[in-house]
């Protein structure tokens, strides 16, 4: 395969990724949330063997088969049996209203594209295009953290933030060495970990895992006391 | 020259006709003045777009300042914008004000209203202008007070003098910082001043602010859905058709003409697409919601305003990146809507005050089935309907096209953060076209089909001739205008050419008379005639086809799936076909909508429903009523000062004459 | 001006054509459904039966109603002669652009709208508001694809987008791929189409175009909904002209012209098929989820058009 094309499935897959993030935030049920949660691993596991094929950096393969085995596929499974186990399946009303969340999330995109565009245009990188798209997956990441109730929501929020960062890091140095990846990596699945672990602790204090319910639940303890 | 001073003479002298005749005689006097100053500024318009500038001084006003007089392609085409209106319209007054016994003040206000009209477009000076201009704010303020006795509408003429003056204030600001740059009142040395970016730009927001607020751009625009609807309808036609216009006249003849392209920032072009597309899309919406027939249309003001100046704003932002041929297209866009937007919506206000003068009520709740009472008058309604809904065959389709088109050359501007947003103000200035259409299948189906809501429309009676004739001409050039654009195209294109040096001209009809193209043909191309002749052909053959001899229609009940005793109210009527809409933006419109539930026996036993609901404009809560609010207590503190008696006043005098003496020593 | 009776001879395929398209798509779902089908000549004996038929109005129609289907089928096939299927440079293609042409369809569904208004019945009533809300809706996304696609072609006339996309390589264009996405959701919305609205479905108070059109009978009936099968045959044509013109001809050559009709009818029927597909496998959406489903699309097109300033404009 020549450069050209590969550098067309990248921007390719970088645009899906930004779709992804999209639909992320568009969800209104926890189970789709987590099936477009897996989906955004895989995307990243496709685009790091890509980016290895494209520029010889072969412990990149090391890396995408990890984002496979733990994004794709671990993480997901974990946070699954998280809301089987604890019976939330819907996300209720979002903080902001649905179209508004996107309609912001498009003037976030806008922005980290022409926040990128200074930086894209001195790069030589096979991937410099995807580097905005990484930016505003970060970005949109947040925004799922602030618009959401749930607290496992705010999870995924968290880990797609972590999913773009990643997704940065192919896209503007090939990559991180594989040391520091591997370190990240079990950063995150125990964060994970114990993030499910918080879930049970908190529904059993709480009865809830909306954050305003704990807030206010705290609130009424002080005032007890 | 000369005939457009004949059409101010042929208004003032409607106006001592109008204030000394009595009976018929006066109100023939005025209809007739008016109709003839009307044609005599088509005359002019017509002329002065084909000829070069004249100007005269007249030996008017103040004695160091005479009046200086200008006839430009810029003021030739709002000339034809007026005319093109007021002709039909002192047509229709003269069937309109038959009825009306008070036309004293009418007969006065109305022509001095016309003249600060003309008198604005023609000024060359900035102390005519604002002469003008007030008289035409003072005249107009009049004659929405028109019908004095509803404390309403005193209260609406407040707001609508408050804010007018306010908005003259700005414009005055502006031209003080042009004064200041020139040298001089005349606009010649306005527009040869050196500006430095900062002043141009105080003077470009003074002037934006002060024509946005009377032109009724969002969120300026609170006053304007209180203050239209009020006026006798001829007198709403005049104020929404053509005085929202002298605004955007105003704002093109400080902004590109005085101001000067050269001087344009980026920004500018911005503000005014933002300006542009919120007050298109923030008038739809309230515009949908309203069940009173002459404010519902007041809104659509607003939105059209918002269109003009989405058209204006990519003009603009096209003129500063170095692209004149593309920022014509834009100034022609948005110019063509403003004489489309003057004919349609005066055409729909003369239409409201035909069905409110057979009915006697504005409210749409009370109306239906007026197209078997009032043929005429609905089929003219129906052409306005079709207009403002940017469909084709009719011109308001032209316009939007042309803007469409216009903001299709976004990619052209190079900056990347632009080209997103302009294609997003595109969108919504999509999104407003096609709620217009929504809004307007509901004010026609409301009003004109279905079964009528009350005994007073089911006995209404269609209008005399002479309104049909005053709706019917509007009408044809709607039609006109959106079938011949390659014609009249061509006419305006003396504006762009004085304006940004640059013509349009052979480039709309490069393809021949019969296909409108902006730039080139191979970007886009539409025919209107082509169209409709193909439409006609296919629609003639099917109904050949389907009408052999004998065939036969028969009559029968309603079916509505079987649904026995059908009743008026039944009806879809003008808030639940707004329904979706409200809930869908509940966001925006914020709606105060309650239902109360009678059931005394049982809650499947219902026995009354009432349904409250209430849309407030935000501009009138966050914007209008604080200004207000403000003026008045201003004044309640000089009214008590006055109270304090002798002493007081020598004390204020004092300390003026210690503050002068401290400013000049 | 060998073209223009060509030209003709296209319109009016694709016109006859219709109703079997939207038998086809009957037929595919009854067999999804494990149910025969009536067959892909159904709906042209629906429409035989019905312009033999007596019209029957009622009592307070006005001339609204009547005139209405005359208006929604003549803009609609006038729509429909102005998009190029087999021939890439008609004559007649120059009438409308993209918008132009919406806009005629737009002149077709406001006179739907009209007429649904016009007997004064609650469900007439009904149907128009919203059908006028969600096509309101679908507006802003529609012009966006339209966007997208006209960054390439620099034109929104569809002889040049055809003749741009034919002698551009294949490349994979994210941009693309996204208005086609959009253009797909809108297109499921303009039709009436689940997960919108339901074509098949009679007296439920979840119907939007059937209940507009409840009233009519005879050859107004059959004019109507001849001009929604129309409808949906354009705008296959119409994604298949702006995504995937390839077989079609510039000039007017007889073997080329076959192969040119080969693959159109070919393309329609895999769009079809895939629509068949869409409307067995989705449930339709709650009367207020449309809205987001219809900004969904918005923003997906939107997406397209980012992504090409982001990653094809400096590639």
């Amino acid at each position: 395969m020549n450069t050209a094309l590969i550098q067309q499935i990248i921007d390719g897959l970088a645009a899906l990724m930004l779709l992804v993030s999209f639909s992320l935030l568009a969800q209104h049920r926890m189970l789709s949330v987590l099936h477009w949660f897996a989906v955004q691993g895989w995307l990243l596991a496709i685009t790091s063997a890509f980016v290895a094929y494209g520029t010889g950096h072969h412990e990149l393969y090391v890396s995408a088969a990890m984002t496979l085995l733990l994004k794709g596929l671990l993480l997901p499974w974990l946070l699954w049996r998280v809301i089987k186990r604890l019976h939330v399946h819907r996300e209720v009303e979002p903080l902001v209203n649905l179209t508004l969340t996107m309609l912001i999330a498009l003037g976030i995109t806008l922005f980290s594209f022409h926040i990128i565009q200074p930086i894209e245009k001195i790069s030589q990188l096979l991937t410099r295009d995807s580097m905005a798209i990484a930016t505003a997956c970060v970005l949109l990441g947040m925004l799922m953290m602030i618009t959401r109730r749930k607290a496992i929501t705010q999870v995924v929020g968290f880990l797609a933030v972590e999913n773009a960062l990643f997704f940065a890091a192919i896209g503007s140095t090939n990559g991180m060495p594989l040391v520091v990846e591997i370190g990240i990596a079990f950063d995150v699945l125990i964060a994970a970990l114990i993030f499910g672990l918080f879930f049970f602790q908190i529904r059993t204090t709480f009865d809830s895992l909306e954050v305003d319910a704990m807030h206010a639940s705290l609130v009424e303890r002080e005032e007890e006391e | 020259m000369i005939l457009a001073l004949g059409a101010c003479i042929a208004a003032l002298l409607a106006a001592v006709g109008g204030g000394f005749l009595r009976g018929s005689l006066q109100r023939t006097a005025l209809c007739l003045l008016l109709g003839v100053s009307g044609l005599l500024a088509i005359v002019a318009g017509m002329a002065g777009l084909l000829e070069n500038p004249a100007t005269l001084t007249l030996p008017l006003g103040l004695p160091w300042l005479p009046m200086h007089v200008r006839i430009d392609a810029l003021a030739s085409f709002f000339l034809l914008v007026i005319g093109a209106l007021l002709t039909p319209v002192a047509v229709y007054s003269q069937g309109y004000l038959r009825h009306e016994r008070r036309l004293a003040a009418m007969g006065v206000f109305l022509p001095l209203f016309v003249l600060g009209m003309f008198g604005v477009v023609l000024a060359d000076d900035a102390f005519s202008f604002m002469l003008f201009w007030e008289l035409m704010s003072v005249s107009s303020y009049f004659l929405v007070t028109f019908e004095h006795e509803q404390p309403e509408n005193r209260k609406a003429g407040f707001i609508y003098l408050l804010m007018a003056h306010l908005a003259g204030l700005l414009i005055l600001g502006s031209f003080a910082v042009l004064y200041a740059a020139g040298g001089s009142f005349e606009f010649v040395s306005m527009r040869n001043a050196e500006l430095t970016p900062f002043w141009a730009s105080v003077a470009f927001l003074l002037a934006a602010l002060g024509f946005g607020t009377k032109a009724g751009v969002a969120p300026m625009h609170g006053w304007l859905p209180d203050a239209h609807p009020v006026a006798p309808s001829n007198v709403s036609a005049l104020m929404s058709g053509i005085m929202l216009k002298v605004a955007i006249f105003g704002f093109v003849r400080l902004a590109w003409d005085l101001i000067g392209t050269a001087n344009f920032q980026w920004w500018w072009g911005v503000l005014v697409l933002a300006a542009g597309s919120s007050s298109a899309v923030f008038g739809v919406l309230f515009a949908l919601q309203q069940h009173d027939l002459k404010r519902l249309l007041a809104y659509h003001s607003i939105e059209n305003v918002g269109i003009i100046l989405i058209g204006l704003g990519l003009s603009m932002l096209l003129a500063h990146f170095g692209h004149p041929l593309l920022a014509a297209l834009g100034l022609i866009a948005g110019l063509y809507h403003t004489i489309n937007h003057a004919l349609f919506k005066g055409l729909l206000f003369m239409g409201a005050g035909a069905v409110l003068h057979a009915s006697g009520t504005r409210d749409m709740e009370s109306m239906g089935g007026l197209i078997h009472r009032m043929p005429a008058t609905s089929l003219f309604f129906l052409v306005a309907s079709i207009s403002i809904s940017a469909l084709p065959p009719f011109n308001g389709f032209v316009s939007e096209w042309l803007t469409f088109q216009t903001a299709l050359m976004a990619p052209q501007l190079g900056a990347a953060l632009l080209t997103a947003i302009v294609p997003f103000s595109a969108a919504m200035l999509a999104l407003a076209g096609a709620l217009a259409a929504a809004c307007f299948v509901k004010v026609f189906g409301v009003v004109f089909l279905g079964h009528a809501r009350s005994e007073a429309v089911a006995g209404a009676r269609e209008v005399d001739g002479w309104m049909k004739l005053g709706m019917a001409i509007p009408a044809l050039c709607c039609l006109l205008l959106g079938l011949l654009p390659v014609l009249f195209v061509p006419l305006m294109d003396a504006i762009p050419r004085a304006l940004l040096d640059v013509s349009l001209a052979g480039h709309v009809h490069a393809h021949g008379w019969l296909w409108l193209s902006p730039v080139d043909v191979s970007r886009a191309s539409y025919s209107a005639p082509v169209a409709l002749a193909g439409m006609l052909a296919i629609g003639g053959l099917a109904f050949w086809w389907l009408h052999p001899k004998g065939t036969t229609v028969r009559r029968g009940p309603i079916w509505s799936c079987g649904t026995p005793n059908l009743n008026a109210r039944m009806q879809y009527n003008a808030t639940s076909f707004s329904q979706p809409l409200r809930r869908i933006f509940g966001g925006v419109l914020q709606p105060d909508e309650h239902v109360h539930m009678e059931y005394p026996a049982h809650k499947l036993l219902t026995k009354k429903v009432r349904h409250v609901l209430h849309v407030a404009d935000p501009a009138v809560r966050h914007l209008h009523r604080p200004i207000g609010d403000f003026v008045l207590n201003l004044a309640r503190i000089v009214q008590q000062e006055h109270q304090r008696g002798i002493h007081a006043y020598l004390a204020w005098t004092f300390a003026t004459v210690l503050l002068l003496l401290a400013v000049f020593a | 001006m060998s073209s223009l009776p060509l030209q003709i001879a296209q319109a009016l395929l694709l016109v006859l054509l219709a109703p079997v398209a939207a038998g086809f798509v009957a037929s595919v779902k009854a067999r999804l459904q494990n149910r025969h089908g009536p067959g892909l000549l159904q709906p042209w004996r629906n429409l035989a039966k019905l312009f033999a038929k007596q019209v029957v109005l009622a009592e307070n129609a006005s001339w609204i109603f009547r005139f209405a289907p005359y208006v929604v089928f003549t803009a609609t096939v006038m729509a429909a002669s102005c998009v190029p299927a087999l021939l890439v440079d008609t004559p007649l293609s120059l009438t409308a652009d993209v918008i132009a042409l919406v806009s005629l369809l737009a002149l077709a569904r406001f006179f739907l709208a009209l007429a649904g208004m016009d007997i004064g019945t609650a469900f007439g009533g009904m149907g128009a508001s919203r059908e006028m809300t969600f096509s309101a809706l679908a507006e802003p996304a529609l012009l966006m694809s339209v966007f997208v696609l006209s960054l390439g072609a620099h034109s929104t006339n569809l002889t040049t987008m055809i003749q741009h996309t034919l002698n551009t390589p294949i490349m994979l264009q994210p941009s693309l791929a996204f208005a086609l996405a959009a253009m797909l959701m809108i297109a499921l919305a303009e039709n009436g189409r689940i997960p919108v609205d339901n074509p098949t479905t009679h007296l439920e108070l979840t119907m939007v175009h059937e209940a507009m059109i409840l009233e009519y009978s005879g050859r107004h009936l059959a004019l109507m909904e001849w001009a929604s099968m129309i409808k949906l045959t354009l705008f296959a044509t119409l994604i298949i002209d702006l995504f995937m013109p390839w077989g079609m001809v510039a000039g007017p050559d007889a073997a080329g012209l076959l192969l040119a009709l080969v693959a159109w009818v070919l393309k329609i029927f895999g769009l079809l098929l895939a629509l068949s597909l869409a409307e067995t496998y989705l449930a339709k959406l709650r009367l207020f989820e449309v809205p987001e489903f219809l900004s969904m699309a918005f923003v997906i097109a939107f997406l397209g058009l980012l992504s090409h300033y982001m990653l094809e404009v400096n590639a």
